[in-house]
């Protein structure tokens, strides 16, 4: 029985992994992008949530609907002003600036916030729980696991069925000949990465409300969702809410071995997976 | 006629710089005479940040493996060095080979996995296998767990008699292991090894239909990268006397400051590094007293050059003409002066 | 000046370290189909991509009904109704037949052409609309990718090299098309390494030696030999 709580608990984790994994899967499947500031943005999601719920007195989850738009526009700047100049073939410059971005914004919200940890309250919603058959079983996890998967069903209905899918799919595809198309490449790449952040806010709001968080802890929010990712495989939102669910349960259960043992397993677990399948497990593109 | 065409690696700058450097190594030799403890700590850790931009460019820049994760030797350098003198005894200029080695069979065990993976994956792959080596490590409880272990005094005093001789000769290691690193280096470049990694990155498809094996020479790349890395990352707690998971696996220090430096200074040639380390520890005395400011200020900086000059501080030095401080490229001496 | 839509003067154009065109011109009238030949790196793709604006230029060297296009991104230039048909045909491999089609209506620009009409024009497209555009057959890709451009609604169609890697008979049929396409006041510039074809569907001819325009003049009243000497140089 603990040992099916555990998995139980192992998914709904990995629903919040999806989420951090979801705008990066975005990115990297349309642009190629690989983006080292992408878990130092969901912590600044989380900050920019802060100050909007404390200085408007609004509930997390409300003020999220603020802070989505806030860090849409930040993607979209960020991507037309910085980012488009570094994507071509090579992998180094997109990699160094994004690297750079990292370092900027952890010192900034060091200097802004300090390094003292914070929380986002989100009230009752933090301890409530649902009994399902023998499991009593978080709300809270229960809410961002679903959350998570209507995430990734709009993303793919967007993908497949509409203009801008489109138009993401195919600037991916042929950057150039998408031109001809009348697609300027620059302002599909902004809102690609605009959309990704709107997810990513999204991710940072949870988070906060799940743990305390600081600026320094991007890194290996970074590294979770890229290892969904990387396990579901490229081009794949499916995919990667799989990754983000194996990798859940691959940590609870090695929590179950050992506390200390939790996130080790879960990297494990990774590298097993790409030692065998080097290209994650369902891989839609090249 | 031209019967003296002849092949040289050497120019009047290359011969002249080699000439320079060699006495500038000399003159820091004898640092310990001439300058004071902060300065002769200061040069010791220019010296091994030197080396490991040298190396890094090594992988990154000549191999084109782009590792996002060699701060996982710095750590297992360090972490090595405490377990075999504090662990097993071992006298701490004896353990020091004994670093190289496990670095070198650490990476090679990881090469086996790494290796399978292409571009961003490789990059994630390596990051994620320094997580790995750093909770690992974390685990450990005799070598301090997750809060970490101080280097033990006797293990201190067993470098060299008095304060004085034992700054010198953590400062020495620090000179002799930068010699060593460039050397390697300069010596595997010039080599057959060296010229077959220039075709490879430049057109890996090329190389390989010429008979060059790819993996053979990545492989070889890594192993000496990782192996020296581990060195460093020795000698760096050596000089810290104290190890933590996260001060020895920390991603900014050992990875982001090292591309940041290497990218400042100019990828892919054996003479950016060493600007690049020039121009970091220039940004950080001048600046320190700011704190945070300084870190965001490299930020900036690395993310201008990149954009704006993407060959470096170096490159814009060297220009279009291709001048070299290290005699590495070859040329064709004894053509006729075409004039304009 | 109404009487000519494109207009190429002295263009120099290349790629980083390689210039590949050499002050080459070139004029465009509403409703003619004009030819270029050349043999394999005389400048041909390097002259389509200018125009299109996947290639920088600089200088008032180009001209769309005497506007300066040249330092226009290929996004605006589609939208002001100038289509290529890309060597290679350059499909876009996650898209469908049908994705394929209506993403070249994107500019909005409005028209005789639709999807239904593309069908018309090639019914095979029709049936395998859904399939992926990487499944079909080369002549079948040729179609997708002549459909794509014409469903922006365009002013000039340029197409280079579309009977490249096609079978003979593939190539007729294509062709054969060529007159329903071009009638509706639509201009052309075909590129083609098959002489005879280009001079046969087209009114006028450029010829392109080592980036450089050798020859150029009516279709109907050129000599082979002239040809060979001015496609070789020689």
């Amino acid at each position: 029985m603990d040992w099916i709580n555990a998995i139980v608990q192992g998914t709904l984790l990995g629903g919040l992994y999806a989420l951090f994994a979801a705008g990066l899967s975005l990115i990297f499947g349309v642009m190629r992008l690989v983006n080292i500031a992408h878990g130092d943005l969901i912590v600044l999601a989380a900050y920019v949530c802060l100050t909007v719920a404390v200085m408007l007195g609004l509930h997390p989850l409300v003020a999220l609907g603020l802070v989505m738009p806030i860090m849409a526009a930040l993607g979209y700047v960020l991507q037309r002003v910085i980012l488009n100049r570094t994507m071509g073939g090579d992998i180094l410059p997109p990699l160094l600036v994004t690297f750079g971005l990292s370092v900027i914004l952890q010192n900034s919200l060091l200097m802004a916030y300090s390094a003292d940890p914070q929380k986002l309250q989100a009230g009752a919603l933090e301890t409530m729980s649902i009994e399902i058959g023998p499991l009593a079983v978080g709300t809270l996890p229960l809410i961002v696991f679903a959350t998570a998967v209507l995430v990734i069903a709009a993303l793919q209905w967007m993908f497949y069925h509409t203009a801008l899918g489109r138009a993401f799919r195919a600037t991916s595809d042929r950057q150039d000949i998408a031109q001809l198309m009348g697609l300027n490449r620059s302002h599909v790449f902004g809102l690609a990465m605009a959309l990704a952040l709107a997810v990513t806010a999204i991710a940072g709001v949870f988070l906060g409300i799940k743990t305390s968080f600081d600026p320094s802890i991007g890194g290996s929010r970074l590294i979770f969702g890229f290892e969904a990712v990387i396990i579901g495989g490229l081009g794949n939102l499916w995919g990667t809410l799989a990754g983000g669910v194996i990798l859940g349960i691959s940590q609870t259960i090695g929590a179950k071995f050992h506390p200390g043992f939790q996130i080790l397993a879960g990297h494990l677990v990774f590298l097993a997976i790409i030692a065998v399948r080097p290209r994650g497990l369902f891989p839609r593109v090249d | 006629m031209n019967n003296d065409l002849h092949i040289s690696r050497a120019t009047r700058l290359s011969t002249w710089s080699m000439v320079a450097l060699a006495v500038i190594v000399i003159i820091m030799a004898a640092a310990p005479s001439w300058a004071g403890r902060a300065e002769l700590r200061l040069f010791g850790e220019f010296f091994l940040y030197l080396s490991l931009a040298t190396l890094w460019n090594f992988l990154a820049g000549y191999a084109g493996l782009v590792s996002v994760g060699q701060h996982a030797y710095v750590g297992l350098g360090g972490y090595a060095f405490f377990a075999l003198t504090m662990l097993g005894g071992m006298h701490p200029y004896a353990a020091m080979p004994v670093v190289v080695v496990a670095g070198m069979l650490a990476s090679s065990v990881v090469a086996l996995l790494v290796f399978r993976l292409r571009g961003a994956y490789f990059a994630i792959g390596t990051w994620v296998v320094a997580e790995v080596f750093r909770l690992s490590f974390a685990q450990v409880s005799s070598l301090g767990g997750g809060s970490g272990k101080s280097l033990s005094l006797d293990i201190v005093r067993s470098l060299a008699d008095g304060r004085a001789a034992r700054e010198a000769a953590s400062y020495w290691l620090a000179l002799a292991v930068m010699v060593l690193v460039l050397a390697v280096v300069f010596v595997y470049l010039r080599s057959r090894q060296g010229v077959a990694l220039t075709a490879i990155r430049d057109n890996e498809l090329a190389a390989k239909s010429l008979g060059i094996n790819i993996w053979r020479s990545k492989f070889i790349v890594y192993v000496l990268s990782g192996g020296l890395t581990t060195l460093i990352g020795a000698l760096i707690f050596l000089q810290k006397l104290r190890i933590s998971p996260d001060a020895a696996f920390s991603v900014n220090d050992w990875t982001a400051f090292v591309i940041f430096i290497v990218v400042i200074g100019g990828i892919g040639t054996l003479e950016g590094p060493i600007v690049g380390t020039l121009v970091y520890f220039l940004l950080r005395e001048t600046l320190a007293d700011l704190g945070t400011i300084y870190l965001i200020a490299l930020g900036v900086v690395a993310i201008l050059i990149m954009l704006k000059a993407p060959s470096g501080v170096w490159g814009l030095i060297r220009g279009r003409a291709g001048r070299e401080l290290f005699p590495l490229s070859r040329r064709v001496c004894g053509l006729p002066d075409k004039g304009a | 000046m109404p009487d000519v839509l494109l207009s190429v003067d002295g263009l120099d154009a290349g790629y980083d370290d390689f210039q590949a065109l050499f002050g080459v011109s070139m004029e465009v009238h509403p409703g003619e189909v004009i030819a270029v030949i050349g043999a394999n790196g005389a400048g041909k793709t390097t002259l389509m991509r200018s125009v299109s604006g996947l290639i920088k230029n600089t200088g008032p060297q180009i001209r769309w009904k005497g506007q300066d296009i040249g330092a226009l991104r290929a996004d605006q230039i589609a939208h002001l109704g100038v289509a290529l048909v890309p060597e290679g045909r350059l499909l876009f491999q996650s898209l469908s037949v049908e994705e394929n089609l209506i993403i070249g209506g994107r500019t909005g620009r409005k028209g005789p052409w639709n999807l239904r009409r593309i069908y018309e024009l090639f019914p095979i497209l029709e049936e395998r609309r859904n399939v992926s555009s990487t499944s079909l057959s080369g002549g079948q890709q040729q179609m997708v990718a002549i459909g794509r451009a014409l469903m922006s609604n365009p002013e000039l169609m340029m197409m280079d090299e579309i009977s490249l890697g096609l079978a003979p008979v593939i190539i007729k049929s294509i062709y054969a098309a060529l007159p329903g396409i071009v009638g509706e006041g639509l201009s052309a510039v075909v590129v083609e390494q098959d002489i005879a074809k280009a001079l046969q569907v087209s009114s006028r001819v450029y010829c392109l030696q080592e980036g450089r325009v050798s020859l150029q003049g009516a279709s109907q009243g050129i000599s082979r030999d002239e040809i060979s000497r001015a496609y070789f140089g020689v």
